[in-house]
């Protein structure tokens, strides 16, 4: 019997190497959405600090261990990706599945931020934006969920049906950054 | 003529460039305007409305004259300012407002209808006939007036958008704004500093001075290095500040790569930037001003520090004999500059009675210019002393007025500026723009020495604001003179007196608004237009409302300025718009059968941002209708697969999300079981139908809530103010799973052997009636089965996660194709789901109830929902509403449109008679004739009456038959079966 291939979302697309800059789709990771039911979020985060190493962070603020990496997507909104939510999280928190719903890419190299900052209003300065920053905001007509994951690493996510305009707005920006290296 | 020696030019780098078809050469670091007038080029365009010669007036970005069009082709970019256009290899400027050349224009004739052209004669001439305003007047007007214009074509030059963030931001680069710049900067602040020339320095750079113990240019260059080589400044040269926004926010625009002799690929050619500042100091300068008097705006005529700034930075002689006019020291510096470059000097007339002059120039204390005389350019003076009139043959007259501090930016949120009787000036209100610092000549201080101090000061309270301690920087030494003038606005003579060069706006014009009693400053711009256009009157308001002010007896002050707003120059719609042309307007949502849908040849449609099939062609097929009419008996006869993904899908769960969902629904949903679906209309507060979907209980307390495609986002956000809002007590979560999920409909009476093949196990008939989920494994994946139906037939949507959704989706269609039928697009999908009398926002436009929809029995009596109280009020409840019906014709099979009107069969079919409008049509080749929707006074009270059905706009008009919205299947069977 055949089997059903797995597509991943930017597939053909990246990465792609500009100047010095690398936009890449990190492997397929499982990702889980957390919103813990009321009054249990200090449950939930013990549980899953327990498990993996991450606890919930504060608002716009991720943390990481080893492979996991929790991330504040909203009020009362968490993102675990790279673990499995551990055994008895369900009890504390709605859970959903959110594996397949969003392109993610890696934009590596100096003038990342520059990049960046030609779809993005948030204020990516290193002191306002330090490596372990994860928010809400948007990539030009898009909204999305931007991580600082490295001095000159940002991950960036977007709703999967979006990934062409993503990697083309990406692509269109970070040509003008090197291009402006150029002159 | 370009001098010997001098400027800062690259005199090693000669730069060829093209003016109105011919072949020019300049240097490195000229602009357009002094290489033309280094090859002495003295008429580079013509006049707004007379088509007057005109000739280079300033040397920086309020060039009210030397306006050309740049490029050709798609691209082309008019009314840039020769002042501000550095040339490089391959620029190709061209003169505007002129045929054949700027030299010789055949409009010049309108010049000499002058006397029946000014302000106000088109608005008394051209009133009648008023059907003439659009079709004729306005486009001769328009060939005749004007300046350059844009290609039509579409433009594909790159232009970007971006943001910037900083502690203090610093507007200007002269002496104010360096000085501001590195006191911040050395004090550890984030600094941007953004000025609008090639060249930072401001005036530092066209005078010949000294600064901290060497050349102004010398100590701005080394500043400006030495700014650059600290990793918390960032200098944007060629970067317009063109707007104040509330909350610190500032628009830019910086010039990136138009000015280059090759331009990398991807570079974009303007940058527009959103700047959000904690702190701004505005060091913005000061544009000098002209003085009006007869010919004034002859070739020749110009500002006197533009004079200097051609001598001092391009080494260039603006005329080969100079008169020098004004009312203040410069044109003492003016006439100094001349003599040390070798220009002649033929005259300086300084209109303060008392002042000296230790020149060796002819010199005219307490005497103006009334007139000059020359019509290509000025030839000479004529000069008005104690002692008479004298003619002084001159080629340029070099002007100074006076200055205006460059207030601009500190009115963009309302501030009003005030007046400086010692300046005879504006200058800012103190605190016009919260966190906006003014400083230098932007605040009025025009000794070089004070605008140094000033900057310094401007950073400093910054600074302090800033929280960051204040380093020591030194000052440096500069020249310290006093700034004393007499006012002089208008010198009556000989011709007429320009005040805007740009709109050909003449002291005469303004008080002819002030005798039609346009005396308000404002009705003074709109009656005589001075002020409008590119240059907003930077070098003409101030002059304008001085004549005003003495033509309406007033003084200056209380005349007031008009209002100034954003941009402070032009800036290209293109840059703002940048990354949004074609298909950049919006993101393209792709489901994740897009490739292979596109691959079968279906035309893709838009839905909100979602790309869906149309139809998928098959061989021998001419139109869609074959297409959608053969997909429709697939899903009538055999079994058809489409993509649903689009749907929004809302995963809900929670102690309290039962409750929830009875508060959001006119229906019970907290009775529903797991495993089981139910459709549900949610309504607004205001009692209107808002979407409608299903909702299936995953689990105890977990649902899963399908939205329409269009509603997606607005009942997500619906949900979240309920939740947030409404019912914060509720323990209640939810989160969009649109896109994990790829969801394809299997419809039609082979939907269960399709997937009784594909399942890892089949279905148990008993387990899986009609309104059914659960869950299931396709090809060894866990996936979730929906028995639920959209197109009447027996049919399951099957939902995996989106990985696998191209995969499936072919999967699917190979073995619906097996079965006799295979993938079908929207247009069957509509044709179907009309046949059926279901609803899509076609419906749900936002202005009908359930009652208008006939699904009062949807709406609980037993429970509180949102809407409830609104939808019972009686107007809402009238049976004459309209109310939706079915509509098929009667007779011969005749084409419906939908946006048709309906009429009583006898009536006249005008708007009194109207009777309601048909929403959604279709041809059902189930049926074999076409189906409507539509909304009918009385509605469901008239099946069986005949209507008259009418498209004005297609002109259709026929006779319909009301009937119920359900046309096939009324029972469900086929849906059960």
């Amino acid at each position: 019997m055949a089997e059903l291939v797995a597509t991943s979302p930017a597939k053909g697309l990246l990465p792609v190497t500009i100047g010095g800059l690398t936009l890449s789709e990190p492997a397929h990771a499982m990702m889980t959405g957390i919103s813990p039911h009321t009054g249990e979020v200090a449950q939930a985060s013990a549980l899953l600090k327990q498990a993996t190493g991450c606890d919930l962070p504060a608002p716009n603020r991720l943390t990481r261990s080893g492979d996991a990496m929790a991330l504040w997507t909203g009020r009362n909104r968490w993102m675990l990706i790279g673990a499995p939510a551990p055994e008895g999280l369900a009890e504390t928190a709605a859970l959903t599945d959110q594996s397949d719903a969003w392109v993610a890419v890696t934009i590596e190299g100096p003038g990342a931020a520059l990049v960046l900052a030609r779809l993005c209003p948030l204020d990516l300065r290193d002191t306002a934006f330090p490596e372990g920053t994860a928010t809400r905001s948007e990539i030009f007509h898009m909204q999305a969920i931007i991580a600082r994951t490295g001095p000159a690493s940002f991950l960036v996510l977007t709703f999967r049906s979006m990934a062409g305009t993503l990697v083309h707005d990406l692509t269109t920006a970070a040509r003008a950054v090197a291009a402006r290296a150029e002159v | 003529m370009r001098l010997g020696q001098g400027g800062l030019i690259d005199r090693d780098a000669p730069v060829s460039f093209r003016f109105d078809g011919h072949v020019y050469s300049g240097f490195r670091g000229d602009t357009l305007a002094s290489a033309l007038m280094a090859n002495g080029i003295r008429v580079v365009g013509r006049s707004f409305k007379y088509h007057r010669p005109r000739g280079i007036f300033s040397a920086g970005s309020e060039e009210p004259n030397a306006l050309v069009t740049l490029g050709r082709g798609a691209g082309q970019e008019p009314n840039a300012r020769a002042t501000m256009v550095e040339i490089h290899e391959g620029l190709e400027a061209r003169a505007q407002n002129c045929w054949p050349s700027a030299q010789w224009d055949v409009m010049e004739v309108n010049d000499l209808f002058a006397p029946f052209l000014g302000a106000g004669f088109y608005y008394k001439t051209f009133m009648w006939p008023k059907k003439f305003w659009e079709k004729v007047y306005e486009p001769a007007i328009r060939r005749a007036a004007g300046m350059g214009s844009l290609s039509g074509e579409h433009n594909g030059d790159l232009y970007e958008k971006a943001y910037a963030h900083c502690d203090l931001l610093v507007i200007g680069a002269g002496p104010a704004g360096l000085m501001a710049a590195l006191v911040a900067a050395e004090a550890g602040a984030d600094v941007i500093l953004a000025d609008e020339d090639a060249l930072p320095g401001g005036r530092l750079n066209g005078e010949r001075m000294e600064v901290g113990g060497q050349s102004a240019q010398g100590w701005a260059a080394e500043t400006v290095a030495r700014l650059e080589a600290m990793p918390n400044v960032r200098v944007m040269r060629r970067t317009t500040v063109t707007g104040v926004y509330d909350q610190g926010s500032f628009g830019a625009v910086e010039r990136v790569g138009g000015h280059l002799d090759r331009r990398p690929e991807g570079l974009p050619l303007e940058c527009f930037w959103r700047i959000a500042a904690k702190r701004a100091v505005l060091a913005a300068g000061a544009i000098e001003r002209p003085v009006a008097f007869g010919r004034n705006d002859r070739p020749g005529v110009m500002l006197a520090s533009a004079v200097r700034t051609y001598v001092n930075r391009y080494g260039v002689a603006p005329g080969r004999r100079v008169a020098v006019f004004g009312n203040n020291d410069d044109a003492h510096r003016t006439a100094a500059d001349l003599l040390a470059a070798g220009v002649h000097v033929a005259a300086l007339i300084d209109a303060r009675p008392e002042a000296r002059c230790d020149l060796s120039v002819p010199f005219y204390p307490g005497a103006v210019v009334s007139s000059v005389s020359g019509r290509m350019g000025v030839e000479a003076v004529r000069v008005e002393t104690g002692a008479g009139t004298q003619r002084i043959g001159a080629d340029c007259l070099a002007v100074s007025g006076g200055w205006n501090p460059n207030v601009h930016l500190t009115c963009h949120l309302n501030g009003r500026p005030v007046w400086d009787d010692g300046i005879a000036s504006f200058v800012p209100a103190a605190g016009a723009v919260p966190g906006l610092i003014p400083a230098g000549a932007a605040k009025g201080i025009f000794a070089t020495s004070g605008c140094l101090a000033d900057g310094a000061r401007a950073a400093g309270e910054a600074l302090q604001a800033l929280g960051i301690a204040t380093g020591t920087v030194e000052m440096p030494e500069a020249e310290d003179a006093a700034y004393s003038l007499r006012p002089v606005w208008h010198v009556p003579g000989k011709g007429r007196a320009w005040l805007d060069l740009q709109n050909d706006v003449t002291v005469k014009d303004v008080k002819a608004a002030a005798q039609e009693n346009f005396r308000s400053v404002e009705h003074m711009k709109r009656f005589t237009t001075q002020g409008m256009a590119p240059d907003q009157g930077k070098t003409s308001n101030i002059a304008a409302l001085a004549v005003l002010a003495d033509a309406t007896g007033r003084g200056i002050p209380q005349t007031g300025t008009t209002t100034y707003r954003p941009p402070y120059s032009p800036v290209a719609i293109a840059a703002m718009g940048a990354g949004a042309q074609g298909a950049g307007f919006a993101p393209q949502r792709k489901t994740t059968s897009h490739a292979a849908s596109v691959a079968m040849g279906a035309p893709m449609i838009e839905a909100g941002l979602w790309y869906r099939p149309s139809y998928f062609p098959a061989p021998g097929e001419e139109t869609w209708r074959q297409s959608c009419d053969r997909e429709v008996g697939w899903v009538r006869n055999a079994v058809g697969v489409s993509d649903v993904s689009t749907l929004g899908k809302i995963d809900i769960q929670g102690p309290d999300a039962g409750a929830f969902l009875d508060f959001v629904y006119t229906g019970t949903f907290s009775t529903l079981k797991p495993g089981r679906v139910r459709y549900g209309m949610m309504l607004r507060e205001d009692g209107h139908v808002m979407d409608d979907g299903t909702t299936a209980c995953l689990a105890p307390d977990h649902y899963l809530m399908t939205t329409t495609t269009a509603a997606a986002g607005l009942v997500m956000r619906h949900l979240e103010f309920v939740a947030q809002v409404l019912k914060p007590e509720y323990d209640v979560q939810m989160v969009s799973v649109t896109e994990q999920w790829a969801q394809f409909a299997v419809a039609g009476p082979k939907s269960r052997e399709l997937l009784d093949g594909l399942l890892d196990a089949p279905l148990e008939p008993a387990a899986w009636p009609f309104m059914a989920c659960g869950d299931v494994s396709v090809m060894g994946v866990a996936a979730r089965l929906f028995r639920i139906s959209f197109s009447g037939e027996h049919a399951y949507e099957i939902a995996v996660p989106a990985r696998y959704g191209e995969s499936l989706f072919r999967e699917l269609v190979a073995r619906a194709e097996g079965l006799g039928g295979g993938a079908y697009g929207m247009e069957a999908l509509n044709v179907m789901r009309l046949e059926k009398g279901l609803l899509t926002h076609a419906e749900l436009h936002g202005r009908t109830t359930g009652f208008d929809l006939g699904m009062t029995g949807m709406m609980s009596s037993k429970k509180d929902y949102i809407g409830r109280a609104a939808a019972t009020r009686e107007g809402l409840l009238d049976s004459e509403r309209e109310r939706l019906v079915g509509l098929k014709p009667v007779g011969a099979v005749k084409q419906l449109t939908a946006g048709a009107h309906l009429f009583a069969e006898d009536a006249e079919p005008v708007r009194e008679n109207d009777e309601g409008y048909v929403t959604s049509v279709g041809y059902s080749p189930t049926l074999g004739h076409f189906i409507a929707l539509g909304f009918l006074k009385g509605g469901p009270d008239r099946y069986g009456e005949r209507v008259r059905f009418v498209d004005h706009l297609r002109g259709i008009d026929t006779i319909c038959e009301v009937c119920p919205p359900c046309f096939f299947d009324p029972e469900g069977e086929r849906v059960r079966g």
